[in-house]
């Protein structure tokens, strides 16, 4: 019995052919090595982002643009949508993924204001994927022409590398946080569409220094345009109104 | 944590790709502006091949550096720090990522087994 292939020598037969110049013990095959190294040279996102492209196909045969918003947790996120939903959802039909580890706290408050919203629980996991929006798409079933707004999981670091296939991707950051997070986070901020800076109402009393900030987000992404806004207070919000119309394809509607 | 996710995603993947033959080593490459952490996902690696056919797989990292170019003046430059993607040439912050980025399965090594069944040619042909 070899060892290496478990194949038996039978009746002491040998047939050794000098050619092969393995392990002549009784069959004619060779053993160069007892490893053998397979190449896979797959991308470990592969899944993902192939998901992430039928999201994508998904929601363009509907004409349904997704918004996902990424931001540390407590950026206002939720605080932002809420208000949008008041104030453009007559014009816009806008529907809500919530996106949380655990609770559906953020997903009464949308519903509370009367837009249709689902959850996603993530459990352990730190960011939505691919296979958790396709899901929770077909749950929402949105209409055509509309916009969905997912609400990632609250966290800098993940949600950046997992494309879901939406649209655009908005990161949000509050005057409370350093304004040195782009440099800290450059994955996050280097994929953003845009950037809201919200909270702007607390600049007077907080050392936030937004020029720092402006600096430190072209480094990462000298692309992405930088939206000042009070998500409570409200100033700024047209802005952002005006990007989205303009970003979903309804152009100014006055 | 991603790397949990991302090695979970190698690990199911390879399984996939390998059924149930035993793996005896991985090798991953991770680039340098990829946004994974190597040491976490070597942490997880262990965590998650319990149980499964990479039980005893030995992890190998190929960290890619990190190229990219400069939008405005063209320069080519290796990026050594993700957070500082500056043109040395022009200072310009505008460049693209040509490498460093990569989240790949390079190959996995297993046993060596024979291909053909063995018994069928271990007698001389007849003539
Ligand atoms: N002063 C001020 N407070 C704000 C603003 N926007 C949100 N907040 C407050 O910030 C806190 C967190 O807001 P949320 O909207 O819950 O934040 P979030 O990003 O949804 O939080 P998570 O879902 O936990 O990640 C709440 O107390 C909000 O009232 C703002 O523009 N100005
Ligand atoms: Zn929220
Ligand atoms: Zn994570
Ligand atoms: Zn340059």
């Amino acid at each position: 019995m070899c060892a290496t292939c478990g194949c038996s020598d039978e009746a002491g037969t040998r047939v050794i052919d000098p050619e092969a110049g393995g392990h002549g013990h009784g069959h004619d095959h060779v053993h160069p090595e007892t490893k053998r190294t397979v190449l896979l040279e797959q991308d470990i996102l592969a899944a993902n982002d192939l998901l992430a492209e039928n999201n994508r196909g998904w929601l363009a045969e509907r004409a349904i643009h997704a918004v996902n918003l990424m931001s540390s947790p407590g950026s206002g996120k939720t605080t932002l949508l809420e208000r949008t939903i008041r104030e453009l959802g007559r014009e816009f039909p806008m529907t809500v993924i919530e996106g949380d580890q655990e609770t559906v706290f953020d997903a009464d408050r949308i519903r509370a204001t009367g837009c249709r919203v689902i959850q996603v629980n993530t459990g352990a996991g730190c960011h939505l994927d691919a296979d958790m929006l396709a899901k929770a798409l077909r749950t929402l079933d949105p209409p055509n022409r509309s916009t969905v707004f997912i609400e990632n999981v609250g966290n800098l670091v993940c949600p950046a590398l997992f494309d879901l296939g939406e649209g655009t991707r908005t990161v949000i950051m509050s005057v409370t946080e350093g304004a040195d997070k782009p440099g800290k986070y450059p994955h996050m901020f280097r994929t953003a569409d845009v950037v809201l800076l919200n909270k702007i109402d607390l600049l007077p009393y907080v050392d936030f220094d937004v020029d720092m900030f402006l600096t430190a987000l072209t480094q990462v992404n000298p692309r992405s345009r930088v939206l000042q806004m009070s998500a409570t207070g409200g100033e700024g919000m047209d802005d952002w109104y005006g990007w989205l119309r303009e970003r979903v394809g309804l152009g100014p509607t006055v | 944590m991603h790397e949990l996710s991302i090695t979970q995603a190698a690990v199911e993947t390879i399984i996939e790709r390998m059924g149930a033959t035993p793996i005896r080593r991985v090798t991953l490459e991770i680039g340098v502006l990829s946004g994974v952490v190597v040491d976490s996902v070597r942490f997880c690696f262990e965590v998650i091949v319990a149980g499964t056919p990479l039980r005893d797989a030995v992890l190998d990292v190929v960290e890619t550096p990190g190229r990219a170019a400069c939008r405005d003046c063209t320069l080519e430059f290796v990026v050594e720090d993700p957070r500082i993607l500056l043109c040395p040439g022009c200072g310009d912050a505008d460049v693209r990522v040509l490498a460093g980025r990569e989240l790949r399965i390079k190959s996995v090594e297993v046993e060596n087994v024979c291909a053909r069944p063995a018994v069928a040619r271990t007698r001389p042909e007849p003539g």
